[in-house]
């Protein structure tokens, strides 16, 4: 099989896949090829797709490979398939970001960080299978650990979790000194 | 829930702080607490006028902020200072807080801004199968549908003493009254198909014409959750299911020969 041979199988079953396919699953199947050959056609095929503007592009998520449709097309797709896809509200985007950075994590650290309950959201995310429990946390109670699953990297396209966008530094938090009359001051003031 | 309506507004107190910090133009790290505090309880004030549930948590912040602040209001002695328990500036706690929330808030918008699957990119569809089993629907083992078998047979009346009139009733005779059964009611109790069974005989073979048409994959047979009520419901078109009987009744028909 010569590398256009290559290059036209692995396409093929990017197509039928269901989910990201794995290079591991690719070398699987195509059982006469070397793992170095499959990148190198996966490459091939990724920037065939880029560099024509194709209607498919290939896209590394949750550690595999998948064609997903570009982002300038979405307008179209989503007036052929019709319906609306269930929109994140913002406690759930918000719940969800602190699990994907502090997992393992239990209902009790995010509630710490988002300052309300979170058992709804938590199981709203579980049901749509973003989180999973992971454990338990040794510690009075055992409760249940949370971490996002391979869906969750699905949904916002990201590769692995190192690919989550850094957290931003928290400012220094840069305090008058303690007390003393620049507090009083300050309050007293503002009280008018 | 009452709840939500009100966090669609403010996610939580901390939202709400953050909220009034940047309308104040203020900054985290020196809150002018006097003010801050006294428009967060105006916000709470307006939430509950508008008859909005205010939940437990925004109370909780209100006492926190009040507490800021009759401890700010306070006249510091150096001996007193040592004796506090929390020392320092007792806004310090409230700020880091304020901080790490934001840090998530920014964290959730930055996720919310990559390309979403089935909102900005989207996948080749799964082929779809023909009439979906019902979403919260189980489907049964046969061990639990021999379990609801034997149910059934338990509730037949024990002494039969004048069983003279031998009923033939065929398997395939009775998948087609079954099948007319659910043309009528779309959807029957596995308990109710044996209704009017008299004899042993009767329950069995209507048994047997269930799991018939099971076979042929004309009904499905489900229950909504562990211990409810069996159900029965057509899989394929009730035309298409008779239109299988029939084809069966002429293979019989040949092999009778």
């Amino acid at each position: 099989m010569n590398g256009e041979g290559l290059r036209s199988i692995v396409e093929s079953l990017l197509f039928v896949a269901e989910g990201p396919l794995t290079l591991h699953r690719l070398a699987e199947v195509i059982d006469g090829a070397a793992k170095s050959d499959i990148t190198a056609a996966l490459d091939q095929i990724g920037a065939d797709l880029e560099a024509n503007q194709r209607g498919v592009r290939l896209v590394e998520v949750a550690g595999g490979y998948q064609l997903r449709t570009p982002k300038e097309n979405a307008e179209w797709v989503k007036k052929f398939l019709g319906g609306r896809p269930a929109r994140m509200g913002r406690a759930t985007l918000e719940t969800l970001a602190i699990i994907a950075y502090r997992q393992p994590v239990t209902k009790a650290e995010i509630e710490a960080i988002r300052g309300v309950d979170v058992d709804g959201v938590v199981d709203t995310l579980t049901e749509r299978n973003l989180i999973r429990a992971v454990g338990r946390k040794d510690v009075p109670g055992r409760p249940f650990l949370f971490g996002t699953t391979a869906e969750f990297l699905q949904l916002f396209n990201l590769k692995d979790l190192s690919e989550l966008p850094t957290l931003k530094e928290s400012d220094q938090i840069t305090l008058p000194e303690p007390a003393g009359e620049g507090v009083l001051a300050e309050s007293a003031e503002d009280e008018r | 829930m009452s709840t939500n309506v009100q966090l669609d507004i403010f996610e939580g107190p901390l939202d709400l702080l953050l909220h009034l910090i940047k309308k104040n133009e203020v900054s985290i790290s020196d809150i002018p607490i006097a003010a801050i505090t006294e428009q967060y309880l105006a916000t709470l004030e307006l939430m509950q006028s508008l008859n909005l549930d205010v939940a437990g948590e925004f109370l909780v912040m209100a006492a926190t902020l009040l507490h800021i602040k009759s401890r700010a209001l306070l006249p510091v002695s150096e001996g007193e200072t040592d004796e506090d328990e929390e020392g320092g500036d007792p806004r310090e706690e409230l700020a880091r807080r304020l901080l790490e929330y934001q840090r998530f808030k920014d964290a959730a918008s930055e996720l919310s801004q990559r390309d979403v699957l089935k909102r900005d990119v989207f996948v080749r569809q799964a082929p779809s199968t023909e009439n979906p089993a019902p979403a919260d629907y189980r489907e049964l083992s046969v061990f639990e549908l021999l379990t609801a078998l034997r149910r059934v047979l338990e509730r037949l009346p024990k002494d039969e003493f004048h069983e003279v009139t031998l009923e033939r009733i065929t398997v395939r005779e009775k998948m087609t009254l079954v099948l007319e059964r659910l043309r009528i009611a779309g959807r029957i109790t596995f308990d109710s198909l044996f209704a009017d069974a008299r004899t042993r005989m009767d329950v069995i073979v209507t048994f047997l014409a269930t799991l018939e048409l099971v076979k042929i994959r004309a009904i499905r047979i489900f229950q909504d959750a562990p211990g409810a009520p069996i159900t029965i419901d057509a899989a394929v078109g009730l035309e298409q299911a008779s239109g299988v009987i029939a084809d069966e009744q002429i293979k019989e028909e040949w092999d009778e020969r």
